[in-house]
């Protein structure tokens, strides 16, 4: 069984440090709130203006005017402060931010990411993903390994418009855990349960380095 | 105190003219000026060009604008939750600009604040900085980007007195502070006027400086797209 995106999910959950100010993306990243690690403290921060995002609310709790970046009902910690979009992206570009976690369409091996557009097919925005990756200091990306045709989203050049470049320090995906190496390539340094090094390197497209010390995912 | 209360949505809107640019305040649906936006649908002005963070749904919030092709240009950063904006889009109807998130709330910021162009990292390196300076400061590249102002800014409050000052609740704040600077007339609607006094002055977020006009709006749907609960 391929590790699911809830398991992407509990291992990027293991990088966040007692005291960490925290930004989750869409999709997997989100998850990543439900796997933090008993006695560490975090704050998340939501780039509509929020610090402090509790748990999503209960049927009597919903308030519209309580929202996450994906547009979903949440509540607020105790602690929490509200502010403006610019105040919240002063925070981001400002370099207040510990710790980025973001989906991607496309990973390069120097660290470029892709994940706005797809010309012709699908026009959304880019929402704040700019400003995020050209800020922050520690960036992961949370994504399958490869897109639901079976292509390789580790690649060695990105094919799609760029969201930033150079950004990015480590991928996490159904497969492992990969530093990206300043001098360029996907280093692996853990490998999930039951897949093997050979269907690794079939799934990347872009430069793999195994690592000697090379360790097996720890989900649990 | 000068008096800023003006009858309701259709008053307030009344000199929003064809061709007219618009901020309008909001994040996904929360925060949005509904009032106003029922109102420019009612008085059918057209070739408008909107700024705003997100397009609406297809039947809520600019959503509605756009399905009476009143809008001539988006200008955005995500506009992902409407298959009309999209369907325009593609099809060319539509013009649209999409600006990273934390740069339209500076540009916006900037035009409010009398700042006619700064420089960010955000699209270094992407499309986004194409035709645009780039510079370096301190080993790092950053592009330069321009304020951006409009004829009329629309903005939501939660509170608000008859001199313009206003309370916003929540994360329905958003981009409604710095819209409400970087307009030539900005229109609020508020959940609940009061007579100038009632609120405390250490709790304004914008001072009634900004605003030129000021009601108290009707009806609030404050419609939820993504709706996510825990059990008890």
């Amino acid at each position: 069984m391929p590790l699911d995106k809830n398991a992407i999910a509990k291992r990027i959950a293991k990088e966040l440090k007692d005291g960490y100010y925290v930004n989750l993306g869409i999709g997997i990243p989100t998850l990543v709130a439900n796997y933090i690690p008993e006695g560490i403290d975090v704050v998340l921060q939501s780039e509509n203006g929020l610090l402090g995002i509790g748990p999503f609310p209960t049927e009597e709790e919903v308030d519209p005017d309580l929202i996450n970046a994906g547009k979903q009902t949440i509540t607020m910690q105790i602690g929490a402060s509200l502010f403006s979009s610019a105040d919240s992206f002063a925070m981001i570009r400002g370099g207040h931010i510990d710790l980025t976690i973001l989906g991607a369409m496309e990973v390069s091996e120097n660290g470029d990411i892709a994940n706005w557009k797809i010309p012709g097919k699908m026009v959304k925005g880019m929402g704040g993903a700019m400003d995020l990756v050209a800020s922050a200091k520690n960036i992961i990306v949370a994504m399958q390994h490869t897109d639901k045709y079976g292509k390789s989203k580790l690649l060695k050049k990105c094919t799609l418009p760029l969201t930033g470049v150079r950004c990015v320090k480590k991928v996490v995906t159904e497969l492992g855990v990969f530093d990206i190496l300043p001098e360029g390539g996907f280093y692996m340094v853990e490998i999930a349960p039951d897949v093997t090094v050979e269907e690794v390197q079939k799934a990347t497209e872009g430069k793999l380095i195994v690592a000697p010390d090379l360790k097996e995912m720890q989900i649990e | 105190m000068i008096n800023k209360v003006v009858s309701g949505a259709d008053e307030a809107i009344a000199d929003i003219f064809d061709g007219a640019v618009l901020m309008l305040g909001g994040f996904g649906l929360s925060g949005i000026p509904e009032n106003c936006i029922a109102a420019l649908v009612r008085k059918g002005v057209k070739n408008l060009t909107c700024i705003s963070n997100n397009a609406g749904v297809d039947d809520f919030g600019i959503g509605l604008m756009l399905k009476q092709r009143q809008v001539k240009k988006m200008i955005s950063s995500y506009v992902g939750e409407n298959k009309e904006f999209e369907r325009q889009l593609l099809s060319g109807e539509l013009e649209v600009e999409l600006i990273p998130q934390g740069t339209l709330a500076e540009r916006i910021r900037a035009g409010g604040a009398g700042i006619p162009a700064f420089f960010t990292p955000a699209g270094v390196g992407t499309e986004v900085a194409e035709g645009k300076e780039i510079r370096e400061f301190e080993g790092k590249l950053y592009l330069m980007e321009r304020w951006l102002r409009a004829d009329f800014a629309l903005v939501k409050a939660w509170k608000g007195d008859t001199a313009g000052n206003l309370i916003y609740r929540g994360t329905s704040r958003n981009f409604n502070p710095m819209m409400a600077t970087a307009a030539k007339i900005t229109i609020a609607e508020v959940e609940h006027l009061v007579p100038v006094g009632e609120l405390d002055p250490n709790y304004i977020h914008t001072p009634g400086i900004y605003v030129k006009r000021i009601f108290e709006g009707k009806n609030y749907e404050k419609r939820i797209e993504q709706r996510t609960t825990r059990p008890r």
